[in-house]
């Protein structure tokens, strides 16, 4: 048995050569239980900025900034860009004083959701033990599928980072470990294009020399606490007595002392349900009007609709979301007597609550929610006095059949379309 | 201000009164009871500005007064105080409290001044007549759990309560409806109420009266005007406003056509439907009703748990019918049925059905099937 392969054509990689036998390639993977690992998380490299260069390769040599609008905070910036100093999350204009030449694209979110969706689907095809952490990473358990794939994890990750390349045109790291804190480490230790091994007998070794702020929950707050304690490295955690850690933290102080060592218990869960399904929109220029406010909450309404519908769900309490431009949130809700998943229903009871918020605030961000989701089997009953409600119901059907077939803009309602544009 | 009282009196009144008053409340003097001293008579009331009870009893005064204390707080107190006592309320002119005595306990209460207590200024009452309370109890109990609970349609949220003739009879109807079922209680036109407007009275507002009627054989008085209705009932007098829109016309869904009769047995039908829907998981799955001759079979399919059946031996000779309804609606009909035997008139799977109850006469409901 081999301890390591070619990451490009999967051959064996021989001990002690520094590229691959076949292929010639030096991207050879190596690990004493690489055999045996199972747990991967997988992390798309500078997703939206790589989706954008592959799009439109004149921005492929050039630092890339994704980023929104006039007061946006930077959404992902290409590994050009970073060496700059460039984060994500930062604010624009500081991103442009520390890289001025970087080209700045405005994010397009329908365009990177298609893109993770087809990730997911690949991922699907080697394991339904995939648990999404956020658009571009994931969790996956390959336990048990050596026999399926005809090879161990290890190489059915490696083909799956060879697809997503040839068949997506976006590159991911992977971290293959034997449990999610330690896979996550590793996706985070050879990045981009990257493939990094973390076995259990490394864990004790690695950590020990890495601050406690590795530790996912251990943030700044929780990070000053330990330094009063003495706890700086992981080292110092690993030298404690689990006791002892217990007595100062409850049970965080043996999840510490657990994860200090690399254990960790935690299950790979698929897909969680969801508990709601909402959208909202953040302004160019905060509005205290009804209209354009009504305007936009019925395209979000469309939006929540068809996740539902296309999930199977409805749901009977709608939420309504704002955001004042003094960045004071009000939610409001509403409960309907049964479920829906219908545009119509959910805007308005989102304009009922919205009409009433209009008090001359202004408001930088709406959004609207469907919560409490049940199985559509049983939304959007008749009605024997709203003698409307059925005939709206179908002609909100017959609009989606037309939108399936001619595409989303094929008929939009008079409330979604610009004024300017008539 | 100073009142002498019979605790358990006492107690009666602030159990009526404190009950409008909501717990959570932005205008401070919205949680307060006004309480009003003269002549021999302690006034009490509370409102939450969209109803508002009024109570006078029987008491020593001097001299009299007027202040305002929080109803909940006051109610709490008094419900404490030993069966039996004398409560003795004080208030001082210059200092801004109440003094509670009784036996050995003594509270100060903080008060607001009675001035700044609102008033439901109901105007002038068009129209005035009796019921007797047991008429006007059904007529609640009847209609009230099919109103409707969706702020969207706050037109629904009450019972609409207006005149109406059935044959040649001249009827006072109450109907509330959610969309979804609809009751329908009417009794015959009392003197003073024809020519009435009819009234949408909201739903907190029926939730009291019904409370406030302890005694069957009373007779309660209503007055009412196109946006105000006033129950007195006892001493208890309550005045609420109307719900300011116009009740649909729900006569068209009512299918007085439907030409497929079913009869069964009241109590079986109610346990079966109760049986059967403890397999269902989420709220409001259907109960599926199969028909073929003088069957009735009642099933839930639940994916998640299983599935349950039930049949029951029922009057029934029209064709072979499928039809799903909500099993709590179902319930909730059935246990307004008196009689023993259930009426159902049905047409088809997607199309309202008519439930009637042979014994009482004025009461009928309609109700939306579910896809099954």
């Amino acid at each position: 048995m081999t301890t390591g392969f070619c990451r490009d054509c999967l051959s064996d990689a021989p001990d002690a050569k520094t590229r691959c036998p076949v292929c010639g390639s030096p991207r050879l993977v190596r690990h004493g239980e690489i055999e045996q690992l199972a747990i991967a998380h997988v992390d798309c490299d500078a997703f939206y900025a790589t989706i954008e260069k592959r799009d439109n390769p004149t921005l492929a040599d050039q630092p890339l900034i994704i980023g929104g609008g006039r007061r946006g905070v930077v959404s992902t910036a290409c590994y050009l860009a970073r060496t700059f100093g460039v984060r994500s999350a930062m604010p624009m204009f500081e991103a442009r004083r520390l890289c001025p030449q970087a080209a700045i694209v405005a994010p397009n979110m329908s365009k990177y959701v298609a893109v993770a969706r087809e990730v997911r689907r690949l991922m699907f095809d080697l394991t339904p033990q995939v648990e999404p952490v956020s658009i571009d990473e994931a969790f996956m358990d390959l336990s048990g599928t050596t026999r399926l794939h005809g090879m161990a994890p290890a190489r059915s990750l490696a083909r799956f980072a060879r697809e997503v390349e040839a068949q997506l045109g976006i590159t991911v790291s992977i971290g293959l470990s034997c449990n999610k804190f330690l896979a996550k480490i590793a996706s985070d230790l050879d990045k981009p294009r990257g493939f990094a091994v973390l076995g259990q007998n490394d864990a004790l070794a690695f950590l020990a020399s890495k601050p406690v702020s590795l530790i996912f929950g251990v943030g700044r707050v929780a990070q000053t606490r330990l330094a009063n304690d003495g706890f700086h490295k992981i080292a110092d955690l690993q030298k404690a007595d689990e006791t002892d850690l217990m007595r100062r933290y409850g049970t965080e102080g043996q999840r510490l002392w657990r994860l200090a060592r690399g254990i960790d218990h935690r299950e790979i869960v698929p897909d969680r349900d969801a508990k709601s399904i909402s959208s909202e929109t953040t302004f160019n220029d905060d509005i205290a009007d009804l209209r354009p406010l009504e305007k936009t909450l019925w395209s979000l309404s469309e939006k929540v609709s068809a996740r539902l519908k296309a999930k199977a769900l409805a749901g009977s309490t709608i939420t309504l979301k704002l955001k004042s431009n003094d960045f004071r949130l009000r939610t409001r809700s509403r409960s309907l007597d049964n479920p829906t998943q219908l545009a119509g229903r959910i805007y308005a009871a989102g304009h009922d609550l919205l009409a009433r918020e209009i008090d001359g605030t202004r408001y930088r961000l709406v959004g609207i929610g469907v919560a409490a989701l049940a199985s559509e089997e049983n939304a959007d009953p008749a009605d024997l006095i709203d003698v409307h409600a059925s005939r709206d119901a179908a002609a909100e059907r017959a609009l989606d059949k037309l939108r399936e077939r001619f595409g989303k803009t094929a008929v939009i309602k008079g409330l979604g379309l610009d004024s300017e544009d008539t | 201000m100073k009142v002498t009282v019979e605790r358990a009196q006492l107690l009666k009144s602030l159990g009526h009164v404190h009950r409008v008053v909501e717990r959570r409340n932005t205008i401070p003097i919205l949680a307060n009871v006004l309480i009003r001293a003269e002549k021999s008579k302690l006034g009490l009331k509370a409102t939450d500005l969209d109803l508002e009870v009024n109570e006078t009893i029987p008491a020593e005064v001097a001299p009299g007064g007027s202040t305002t204390v929080p109803a909940h707080m006051i109610y709490e107190i008094v419900r404490k105080l030993p069966d039996g006592a004398q409560v003795v309320l004080e208030a001082s002119g210059d200092r801004a409290v109440l003094t509670i005595r009784a036996g050995r306990s003594r509270f100060t209460l903080q008060t607001l001044p009675e001035s700044d207590f609102p008033d439901l200024n109901a105007g002038d009452m068009t129209h005035k007549f009796t019921l007797p309370a047991s008429d006007l109890k059904r007529m609640i109990d009847k209609t009230q759990f099919a109103i409707s609970t969706e702020e969207t349609r706050y037109y629904l949220n009450g019972i609409y309560l207006h005149t109406a003739t059935t044959g040649k009879t001249e009827t006072l109807r109450a109907v509330a409806t959610d969309g979804h079922r609809l009751a329908q209680y009417e009794i015959g036109l009392p003197s003073g109420a024809k020519g009435m407007p009819g009234v949408i009275i909201p739903r907190k507002t029926v939730g009291e009266v019904q409370r406030l009627i302890e005694d069957n054989d009373a007779e309660i008085g209503i007055e009412l005007s196109q946006a105000k209705i006033r129950f007195t009932i006892g001493d208890v007098v309550l005045t609420s406003k109307l719900i300011d829109g116009t009740f649909p016309d729900y006569a068209r869904v009512i299918p007085l056509g439907n030409d497929k009769e079913l009869k069964v047995d009241k109590s079986e039908f109610e346990h079966a439907v109760d049986r059967v829907s403890t397999v269902s998981s989420e709220r409001g799955r259907a109960v599926k009703l199969s028909l073929t001759g003088g069957k009735l079979t009642l099933s839930v399919t639940n994916p998640d748990s299983g599935s349950a059946t039930e049949e029951i031996e029922v009057e029934y000779d029209s064709d072979p019918l499928d039809i799903g309804f909500n099993s709590r609606y179902l319930l909730d009909i059935a246990s307004q049925i008196e009689g023993e035997t259930a009426l159902l008139k049905l047409s088809d799977p997607g199309s309202p059905t008519l439930i009637q109850d042979k014994e009482a006469k004025g009461a009928l409901y309609v109700l939306m099937p579910m896809r099954v």
